[in-house]
């Protein structure tokens, strides 16, 4: 997309953006509407619009293959971790009371916090990889094409 | 009655855009016509109150899916052909599934009805509850990673498995590993 | 039975069945592999529409309540659960999505088309051709 002026300015502009948003919705989304769920979809499509508008190879730099492989798999283990943390604790799987016996409400924020980080972070990593693995392909249409 | 009135237009502007994905036939119009049907849905729900559900269906069914399917459309072919077929069956299997739904649909609580046994059940209890036990103002992120975590775990998991599917799939992970690739690829193309 | 409550109680879950046959209508009419997703991705969203229509409670308001949790009682607060389940349904619908995008490029490239019928042809052609083979080597006349 070498000649769209305007896509790569404006994506400059938005990339940053919409990342902190995507930030926001995670670590508020206990106060407002978001989640993890929500965030991690945001933090893919800045990486996906950047692919997009810049090449795969420039977002790759950036986000390299084998980093959105070990992520989609992180997520997964920092929320299974957070219930086995609090089995070791001596409570029960994913009973956050464990973090702060003294003040359970404490405990129960700072365990939804953390079992949302690792949502956000395999949904964010799992639409990265799927939007690498559908660019890898060599397209059947050339790019003017369309 | 505004609400209403909001509701009846939203909901005719989704069946316009459903009947245009229907007869179209240009693929790349499909798949935006399908974009602009997830955020009219997204504004149905927030008329409906479920404001996390808008958000996750603006930011996945106009986002993200559409990006997947229109670089699906540049790997395959952009125009659908014409069925030969005659519509006359699938339209007798779609009236008799939608006669069997809506004839299901005529014993259940009204629209809006309080005491729903949907609305009495656990749900009430964490509405009741999540203020003391808890403490976290938006209810939905309390049931989603605290009262239904497990649920949630096992979400996660489907998600990567899925993420897993299409790396196998599609990537050519594996083949670039063994070897340099020249002779498995020659067989696909 | 069937008076003007009772309709405007129950239109909501009709109008959406409409809907819904409609994505059931592309999925089963429709030969195209990508069209046929797009029907099933409508198909999929009017089901949540219809779930979410379950949750609403009259006059109710979105279930947050205010950052201080100074909670008013008299405030009613539509049924937060299906919302939960539908929010994890859509972000599990993409990712079931993707995979069979996955597997419709698969597709494409083994056959060059992604029309049910050509694929249809194809896949009957070749299994002629190997039950001939194969009738030919235990000595039948082809």
């Amino acid at each position: 997309m070498r000649h769209h002026l305007i896509l790569r300015v404006i994506t400059k502009l938005l990339v940053s953006s919409i990342i902190l948003f995507a930030l926001y919705v995670q670590f508020h989304g206990d106060f407002s509407p978001g989640g993890g769920f929500q965030a991690g979809v945001i933090m893919a499509v800045a990486f996906i619009l950047y692919g997009i508008v810049f090449g795969l190879e420039k977002v790759q730099a950036v986000f390299p293959a084998w980093l959105v492989h070990k992520l989609m798999a992180l997520g997964v283990l920092v929320y299974a971790g957070t219930g086995v943390l609090s089995m070791f604790l001596g409570y029960n799987f994913l009973d956050y009371g464990a973090f702060s016996p003294d003040h359970p409400s404490h405990g129960q924020h700072w365990g939804i916090l953390a079992v949302e980080f690792g949502v956000g972070v395999t949904v964010s990593g799992v639409m990265v990889a799927i939007y690498y693995a559908f660019a890898l392909r060599r397209p059947a249409i050339s790019d003017e094409d369309w | 009655m505004v609400e209403m009135f909001v509701d009846i237009t939203l909901f005719v502007m989704l069946v316009a855009t459903a009947i245009a994905i229907v007869r179209m036939r240009q693929l790349f119009g499909v798949v935006m016509m399908a974009g602009v049907f997830s955020l009219l849905s997204a504004m149905l729900l927030v008329a409906l109150d479920a404001v996390d559900v808008a958000f996750t269906e603006a930011a996945v069914g106009a986002g993200i899916s559409t990006v997947l399917m229109l670089s699906t459309l540049t790997l395959t072919s952009r125009i659908e052909i014409p069925a030969t077929r005659s519509p006359l069956i699938p339209l007798l299997v779609v009236t008799v599934t939608g006669a069997a739904i809506i004839y299901g649909t005529l014993d259940m609580p009204s629209f809006g009805d309080p005491n729903a046994p949907a609305q009495v059940g656990v749900a009430a209890q964490y509405l009741a509850q999540s203020p003391e036990e808890i403490g976290i103002p938006n209810v939905v992120t309390v049931i989603l990673a605290g009262y239904r975590s497990f649920d949630t775990l096992g979400e996660v998991a489907v998600v990567f498995t899925a993420g897993v599917g299409v790396l196998m799939l599609i990537s050519g992970l594996r083949r670039r590993r063994r070897k340099p690739d020249n002779e498995s690829r020659g067989k696909t193309s | 039975m069937f008076d003007v409550d009772f309709i405007l109680g129950h239109l909501n879950y009709w109008l959406f069945t409409v809907l819904m046959m409609t994505g059931l209508y592309i999925v089963v009419a429709k030969g195209n592999l990508i069209k046929k997703i797009v029907g099933l991705n409508l198909f999929q969203t009017a089901v949540f529409m219809f779930y979410i229509s379950l949750s609403k409670v009259t006059g109710g308001t979105a279930p947050i309540f205010p950052v201080d949790m100074k909670i008013d009682p008299t405030v009613v607060y539509s049924n937060p659960l299906p919302h939960v389940l539908i929010l994890t349904a859509i972000v599990v619908g993409i990712s079931t999505t993707s995979l069979a995008l996955a597997l419709v490029v698969r597709i494409s490239e083994e056959f060059g088309t992604i029309e049910e019928d050509e694929i249809l042809a194809i896949t009957t052609e070749l299994s002629h051709l190997e039950n001939k083979e194969l009738g030919e080597a235990m000595g039948g006349r082809g």
